[in-house]
C-alpha cells in the first residue's frame, strides 16, 4: 500500500492503481466520458483532469498511476475551470437540440454541462455533420451528438472483438466511422449494439418503435431469455410495455449483450401474442374459449386417456425456455399427478 | 460446464470444437476473441470455417462426424511425445492403458485420412493443447448432435484428463448449453430418467424421498425421450402430448414424421405464440413470457439467476396453468408465488439446497452445487480431484456414421445456427430488423462443388434426403468444406425436413442433426 492525499485526506491505496481508481475507492466522484472500467484507459476526453497540488500540474486521472505521497486535488478551482472549459469546447460543435434529444435526462454531457455551469454559447461554431451514416436497421449514428470519446470503437475492438469502428480524421472533421467508410456489415458489424449501450451521449442510439424519455421508464433487472450464457439485462418499461433493453453487469456477461438480447424484444408486445385459450372444435378450427373451459377439457381428456390407455400413453414435453420453478412443477405434475416418467424437453435440440 | 464462462479468459489455450461460438453464444465468443487478443492460443476443429477459425492458431476443417477420431489422433501424439500429465493420470483416473492401446493406431496419417485434414495440423493442435499449462475445451452441438455424440464427448474428456486440464481455473470440459434454461430444465428433472439433481427414478431411495414429499406412489420405470415419443405416437403407444414452450414441428428431426405424430395424438400446447406446433394442437393455452413472470433460470455455467416480472402477463404463467391442472386432476396444492415452488424444490434437490432468492440477489447468482446456505456455490467443478473420485478414460473406436456412407446421398449436410435468429424464430422473427436481414432459409455450399453442380450464388436448389425434399436458395461460401453443405435449422420446411430421427445416439438418444446425407441439384 502507498500513501497518497486526495483533497487533503490521507489514503492508503494499492500500488499500480490509477488516480481515478483511487478516487473511486475513496468515494470521490470524478467525471468521465471515455473511461469504462472494462476498457484500457485512453485519457482522450480529459474531463477527468485532477491537479497535483505540489506542481499545479493537470493530469488525466484515468491514465495516471498513483505515486507515493502524491497530493491530488479533484475539485480545485483550476480543475473546475479546466473541466468547464473542456465542456464548452465539446459543446462548440455539438447539436444542442437537447429538448428533443433521445438521451435528454440520461446524457453525461448534459449532466456535466449542468454540474459545471457551462456557457453553451462561449465557443459556439458550426455543428458537425454526419459524413458517415452507419446505415443499418438496428441503430443510428448522429455525428452531431458525438463527443469523440471513442468508447464505441474500443468496446468493439477490445471486448466484442469485431473492430468495426474507427475514429477517423482530425480536428473538426473527426468522426466515428468504419475503416474507409465501408458498409457496416462489410466492416464486420454483427449488430450486437454494445457500442450503442456504451455511448455516453446521443450519438449512437437504437432505432425504436416506442419513443421514451429517461424519466418515463422503469428498469427491471432480469436474465436474458435467449442462449445459455445468461446475460443480465435491464428491461426498460414504459406504460407496461418493454420499450428497450440495456445491459446489466452480470457475472457471465460483464455488461455485454448480443443482437438478440439487445434488440429482439419486440415479441413481448407483439400483436400476434396469444391472449385467450384456443380449442379445436368440430369444424377443425381453433376457437377462443374461457380459461375454465380449456383447463377443464384438458383435465378431462388427460383423465380419460389415463383411464383408457394408462398414464404411460401421455408424454410431457417441458421446456428449456421456461423457469426452473415451472420445470419443477411440470415434472411433479407428470410424475405425481399423471403418474408417468414420459417427460422430456428440448435439451437434445 | 465445469468452469465459468468468463474463465475461458484464464486459459492459455482454448480448443473450440463443434461450437460456432460467436454465432450461437455471442458474448462467450467475444471472450474467446478477448483471450486471443491477449496472446492466448486458439485451436478450432469444425467442418465449417467459423468466424473464430479466422483467428485460430490451428484450424482443423474436419469432415462431419470425425471428432472422436481427431481426439484419438491428438491423444496418440500426446502419449507418444510424453505430453500427458502423468501425475494427474496416476492420481485421478483409471483406464489409461486401454486408451493408450486404442489410440496407437490413430497415427497422424490415419487420423488425417479420416478427418480430411493435414497431419501436421493434428500434431500442432495436440502439442498446443497438451503443452500449455492450462487449456480449456469449449464444445457444443457439433459434438453432441451426432449418432456417436456421447463417444465424441468421451474423446474430449479423454483429452482433458490425459493433460490434467480439469479442476483448475482456465481448464475444463465445457459443453455450451444452447437454451437459456436448458441446464435448469435438466437440473429440475424434466427428463425421463431422473428427478431433480439427476437422482434416478429407478433408484428406490430417490423415489422414496419424492414419494414422501409428494404423498403419492411414483413409477420406477424410465420414461420415453422426446425423440422416442414421436415414433411411439406413430405406433399408437402415445396418445397425448402436453407441450410447454417448445416447437417440435420445426425443431425436431424429420419434421414430416413429427407432424404426423402430432396429427395423430391429442395435443395440448402452452405457448406465447401460435407456433407451427400449436397449429396441430387440440387446445392451446396462452402463456406468459419471461418478461411477465418471476422465477429463476440456470445458465450454462450452472449459475442460478433471477427472472423478474417487468410487465403484466398477457396469458398465465406456465406454473399457474400447471397448478390449476394439478388441482382439477385431484392433487390439491397451492403456491402463491414462484418462490414458494423454488423453496419446495430446493428441499428435494441437494445441489440447490443452499440457494434462496435472497442469496441469488446478494451474490449476483449462485453456481450449483450449493449444498447449504453457508456455501458460496461451486463455479469450478472437480477441484483437487474429480467429483466421483477416479475419472474414467473411455476407449471407444471411431466409426463412420451410416448417413455418411449412402452413395445416393453423397453430400454431408450439417445444420447450423445464425446469431440473429433463435431456434424456430418464434421470438426473433417478430423483430422487424432481424426478419428483414434474415427473412429466408438458405443452404451454403463450397465454391468448387457449386461449379461442379453448375449452381450460381442465389439460385434455387433442391436438396433431397431419405426423409424429404426442400427447395432453398444456395449461398456459395468459402467457409464450407468440399463435399459438405450447411443450412440453418431455424426455418419451417427447412433443414429438419431432411434430418434423420430414426438413428439416435444409443446413450443420449440425440439424433445426428449435424450429419445428414443429402443430394443436391439446381432446379
Amino acid at each position: 500500500m502507498i500513501n497518497i492525499y486526495i483533497n487533503g485526506q490521507q489514503r492508503s491505496i494499492l500500488p499500480g492503481k490509477t488516480i481515478l481508481e483511487a478516487c473511486k475507492e475513496s468515494g470521490i466522484h470524478i467525471p468521465t466520458f471515455c473511461y469504462d472500467e472494462r476498457l484500457k484507459p485512453e485519457g482522450s476526453c480529459r474531463i477527468c483532469v485532477v491537479e497535483l497540488e505540489d506542481s499545479h500540474k493537470l493530469l488525466p486521472a484515468c491514465t495516471t498511476e498513483i505515486a507515493p505521497e502524491m497530493r491530488i486535488a479533484t475539485h480545485s478551482p483550476l480543475v473546475m475551470r479546466m473541466r468547464k472549459h473542456l465542456l464548452e469546447i465539446m459543446l462548440s460543435n455539438h447539436d444542442i437540440s437537447c429538448l428533443k434529444c433521445e438521451r435528454a435526462g440520461n446524457c453525461l454531457l448534459q449532466d456535466y454541462a449542468y454540474e459545471y455551469d457551462v456557457d453553451i454559447e462561449k465557443y459556439r461554431g458550426r455543428t458537425r455533420e454526419s459524413a458517415y451514416l452507419a446505415e443499418n436497421k438496428f441503430f443510428e449514428l448522429d455525428q452531431s451528438k458525438c463527443i469523440s470519446c471513442g468508447k464505441c470503437a474500443r468496446i468493439c475492438s477490445q471486448l466484442q472483438g469485431n473492430n468495426v469502428w474507427a475514429i477517423s480524421n482530425r480536428g473538426f472533421e473527426t468522426e466515428v466511422s468504419t475503416p474507409f467508410g465501408i458498409d457496416m456489415e462489410e466492416a464486420g458489424c454483427v449488430h450486437c449494439g454494445n457500442c450503442v449501450s456504451i455511448c455516453p451521449v446521443g450519438a449512437l442510439k437504437p432505432k425504436k418503435e416506442h419513443k421514451f424519455r429517461a424519466w418515463e421508464i422503469n428498469e427491471i433487472q432480469t436474465t436474458c431469455s435467449y442462449c445459455g450464457v445468461g446475460c443480465q439485462m435491464y428491461l426498460q418499461v414504459k406504460d407496461d410495455k418493454v420499450v428497450g433493453v440495456k445491459p446489466a453487469y452480470g457475472k457471465s456477461n460483464e455488461g455485454l449483450l448480443c443482437v438478440k438480447g439487445k434488440f429482439a424484444f419486440d415479441f413481448i408486445n407483439h400483436p400476434q401474442r396469444l391472449t385467450t385459450p384456443l380449442l379445436r372444435l368440430a369444424d377443425g378450427e381453433l376457437h377462443s374459449v374461457s380459461w375454465e373451459e380449456a383447463l377443464q377439457l384438458i383435465a378431462d381428456k388427460t383423465q380419460e386417456i389415463k383411464n383408457t390407455y394408462g398414464a404411460d400413453a401421455i408424454m410431457g414435453l417441458s421446456s428449456a425456455r421456461v423457469t426452473n420453478e415451472e420445470n419443477y412443477l411440470f415434472m411433479k405434475y407428470m410424475r405425481a399427478v399423471i403418474g408417468t416418467n414420459n417427460l422430456d424437453h428440448c435439451a437434445r435440440l | 460446464m465445469t468452469n465459468p464462462l468468463t474463465d475461458v479468459k484464464n486459459a492459455d489455450v482454448i480448443f473450440v470444437t463443434g461450437s460456432n461460438t460467436t454465432e450461437a453464444h455471442p458474448v462467450l465468443g467475444s471472450y474467446v476473441r478477448q483471450a486471443k487478443e491477449k496472446g492466448k492460443k486458439l485451436i478450432v476443429a469444425d467442418p465449417i470455417k467459423i468466424p473464430l477459425a479466422e483467428i485460430a492458431d490451428v484450424f482443423l476443417q474436419i469432415k462431419p462426424g470425425t471428432s472422436l477420431a481427431l481426439s484419438h489422433g491428438m491423444l496418440h501424439i500426446i502419449f507418444a511425445e510424453g505430453l500427458d500429465d502423468k501425475a494427474y493420470i496416476e492420481q485421478n483416473t483409471q483406464g489409461v492403458e486401454e486408451l493408450k492401446e486404442l489410440v496407437k493406431k490413430y497415427t497422424p496419417e490415419y487420423t488425417a485420412e479420416i478427418c480430411g485434414v493435414e497431419k501436421a495440423d493434428i500434431i500442432k493442435a495436440a502439442r498446443m493443447y497438451a503443452g500449455a499449462s492450462v487449456s480449456s475445451i469449449l464444445y457444443c452441438m457439433g459434438i453432441t448432435q451426432q449418432v456417436n455424440g456421447v463417444n465424441n464427448v468421451y474423446g474430449l474428456s479423454n483429452l482433458a484428463l490425459a493433460s490434467g486440464n480439469l479442476g483448475k481455473p482456465g481448464s475444463g470440459v465445457n459443453p455450451l448449453r444452447g437454451q437459456n434454461n436448458v441446464q435448469g430444465a435438466c437440473d429440475m428433472g424434466a427428463l425421463p430418467d431422473v428427478f431433480t439433481a439427476y437422482r434416478k427414478v429407478t433408484d428406490h431411495n430417490a423415489r422414496k424421498s419424492f414419494e414422501d414429499a409428494w404423498g403419492v406412489k411414483l413409477s420406477g420405470e424410465t420414461g420415453l425421450t422426446a425423440t422416442e415419443a414421436i415414433p411411439a405416437a406413430l405406433e399408437d403407444k402415445i396418445k397425448m402430448f402436453h407441450i410447454i414452450g417448445e416447437n417440435p414441428a420445426v425443431s425436431d428431426a424429420d419434421s414430416n414424421h413429427v407432424k404426423k405424430a402430432l396429427k395423430k395424438a391429442f395435443v395440448v400446447v402452452q405457448d406465447i405464440f401460435l407456433t407451427e406446433t400449436a397449429e396441430f394442437a387440440d387446445v392451446v393455452l396462452p402463456a406468459a413470457c419471461f418478461a411477465e413472470k418471476d422465477g429463476t433460470f440456470t445458465n450454462s455455467e450452472r449459475r442460478v439467476q433471477r427472472v423478474r416480472q417487468a410487465v403484466a402477463a398477457k396469458g398465465q404463467t406456465d406454473w399457474q396453468i400447471i397448478m390449476q391442472l394439478m388441482n382439477l386432476l385431484g392433487y390439491k396444492c397451492h403456491y402463491d408465488q414462484a418462490e414458494d415452488i423454488f423453496t419446495e424444490m430446493r428441499a428435494l434437490t441437494p445441489s440447490y439446497a443452499g440457494i434462496t432468492y435472497g442469496r441469488i440477489e446478494e451474490n449476483n447468482g449462485l453456481c450449483w452445487p450449493c449444498p447449504n446456505e453457508d456455501h458460496p456455490g461451486t463455479p469450478i467443478l472437480h477441484i483437487e480431484k474429480p467429483l466421483k473420485g477416479k475419472a474414467e478414460f473411455k476407449a471407444v473406436e471411431w466409426q463412420p456414421a451410416q448417413e455418411s456412407l449412402k452413395t445416393e446421398y453423397p453430400v454431408l449436410l450439417t445444420t447450423n445456427r445464425i446469431q440473429h435468429h433463435y431456434h424456430t424464430r418464434t421470438m426473433t422473427a417478430k423483430t422487424k430488423a432481424i426478419d428483414e436481414y434474415y427473412p429466408d432459409c438458405y443452404v451454403q455450399i463450397n465454391p468448387a462443388d457449386a461449379a461442379t453442380w453448375n449452381i450460381a450464388n442465389g439460385e434455387f436448389v433442391e436438396i433431397v434426403s431419405a426423409r424429404g425434399t426442400v427447395k432453398v436458395k444456395a449461398q456459395i461460401a468459402d467457409s464450407i468444406k468440399k463435399g459438405t453443405a450447411s443450412m440453418p435449422f431455424h426455418w419451417p420446411d427447412g433443414a429438419n425436413v431432411l434430418t434423420c430421427a430414426a438413428e439416435l445416439d444409443p446413450i443420449s438418444k440425440v439424433p445426428g442433426l449435424k450429419l445428414v446425407g443429402v443430394s443436391l441439384r439446381k432446379i
